[in-house]
């Protein structure tokens, strides 16, 4: 299993569209991805559960890869959050 | 962890605020309610000072046999630094002793007109729900026939369209994609969506939904106690299936163990069917009617007669 703390860019945080494609991003993978806020943990692949927490500009949140591809997964993921 | 203050009971509960109005924004850390009935007798070696203190008429009656200055000091005892309150019942008068020490220490002092054992009761009923132990999961929670049913699965097996097709058929929707639970007792689970997805489901080609406004009250629920798990995955050649139901999986879900079953989901099966049917065959089970069992039972009773007739 791979983790990192990321901090997100987004000016306006994970709203509804970016969060969109931030799932379809993730869903690209095999491996099961996770994203955690404040202790609350949700399937990063379930668009729902990503919008559920809310992720504004400047949260701190922690990306958890586990899987045969959870490496690409997590450098793909930490791209999307870092650059867009 | 949500925090719980004494403002919150004062809200919820409609006390009358007597004394002590600096501390309503004291913390409360437990669920146990203490009523000094051996303090207000002097013995404060063991008082459980950080827990929410109750007040009844046998304490008060038994105060008011105490000299004064007996009062004021157990009242300055009583109201430490970190207890989060007292709540006096039955309407019953607030000594003046009480009210000076609860002011000096800010410690609110509280009052409601019901009886000591039903304030007692609804006070922790309250607290232990608020402190019960929680988690999140991803899945669907589905009222099915009065049954909560967890739906678990890969993302896209089609737990949410399995869902909706259960709302159509005039289920109730609780929760999708993410379910926050929490462990009441030790043996319940309850389930409830995260407020901001309250009530949406999300399909794909179709995008987020709202099933309350769509199906009406009657299609959704804020909260339900989870009783049975429904795992999907895709159907597996080389797995095993449950071909008899006498076998029951399990899932620990926190302290909780709820029985499992694993679906495999192929074209032409439909799940929503076959989960109505597990959540039926579930009560059946309840109300004592175990299918597999008797039939195993028959078969049993069947080959024994056919060996006793070969003996014969």
């Amino acid at each position: 299993m791979v983790e990192k703390e990321l901090t997100i860019q987004l000016e306006t945080g994970l709203q509804a569209r970016p969060a969109a494609k931030f799932v379809q991003e993730a869903n690209r993978f095999s491996s099961d991805i996770f994203l955690e806020k404040d202790g609350k943990r949700v399937n990063a692949k379930s668009i729902m559960g990503v919008m559920s927490l809310a992720i504004g500009s400047k949260e701190v949140v922690e990306l958890q890869a586990e899987g045969p591809d959870e490496q690409q997964a997590m450098d793909s993921l930490i791209t999307f959050i870092e650059n867009s | 962890m949500i925090k719980v203050r004494t403002k919150d009971l004062i809200e919820r509960f409609d006390l009358e605020l007597v004394a002590g109005k600096d501390g309503v924004h004291r913390e409360i850390l437990t669920s146990d309610i203490s009523r000094p009935g051996m303090e207000m007798a002097g013995y404060f070696t063991h008082y459980p000072k950080e827990r929410l203190q109750l007040m009844g008429r046998t304490e008060l009656l038994f105060l008011y046999d105490l000299n004064p200055d007996e009062i004021q000091d157990r009242m300055e005892q009583l109201c430490t630094d970190v207890t989060p309150g007292v709540v006096i019942t039955r309407d019953l008068d607030v000594p003046k002793a009480l009210i000076k020490a609860a002011d000096n220490a800010g410690v609110p002092v509280m009052r409601s007109p019901y009886k000591t054992t039903r304030v007692i009761s609804r006070l922790t009923t309250y607290l232990e729900s608020k402190f019960a132990p929680s988690t999140a999961l991803h899945g669907v929670l589905v009222d099915v026939y009065g049954i909560g049913v967890l739906i678990t699965g890969k993302s896209g097996i089609g737990k949410s369209e399995t869902a909706l097709e259960l709302v159509k058929r005039g289920h109730r929707l609780v929760a999708d994609d993410n379910v926050e639970i929490r462990q009441e007792d030790y043996d319940t689970l309850i389930g409830n969506p995260p407020n901001l997805i309250e009530h949406l489901l999300e399909i794909r080609g179709l995008g987020i939904i709202n099933v309350m406004t769509l199906f009406g009250a009657g299609a959704v629920r804020n909260y339900k106690r989870i009783s049975l798990v429904v795992h999907l995955e895709t159907w597996d050649e080389h797995k095993q299936y449950d071909r008899l139901g006498l076998d029951e999986a399990k899932m620990t879900i926190m302290d909780v163990q709820l029985p499992k079953a694993t679906i495999p989901v192929r074209p032409g099966r439909n799940v929503s069917v076959i989960i109505e049917v597990a959540a039926m065959n579930f009560r059946l089970k309840r109300m004592g009617v175990n299918t597999a069992e008797e039939f195993s039972d028959r078969l049993t009773a069947v080959i024994d007669d056919v060996d006793k007739r070969e003996i014969e």
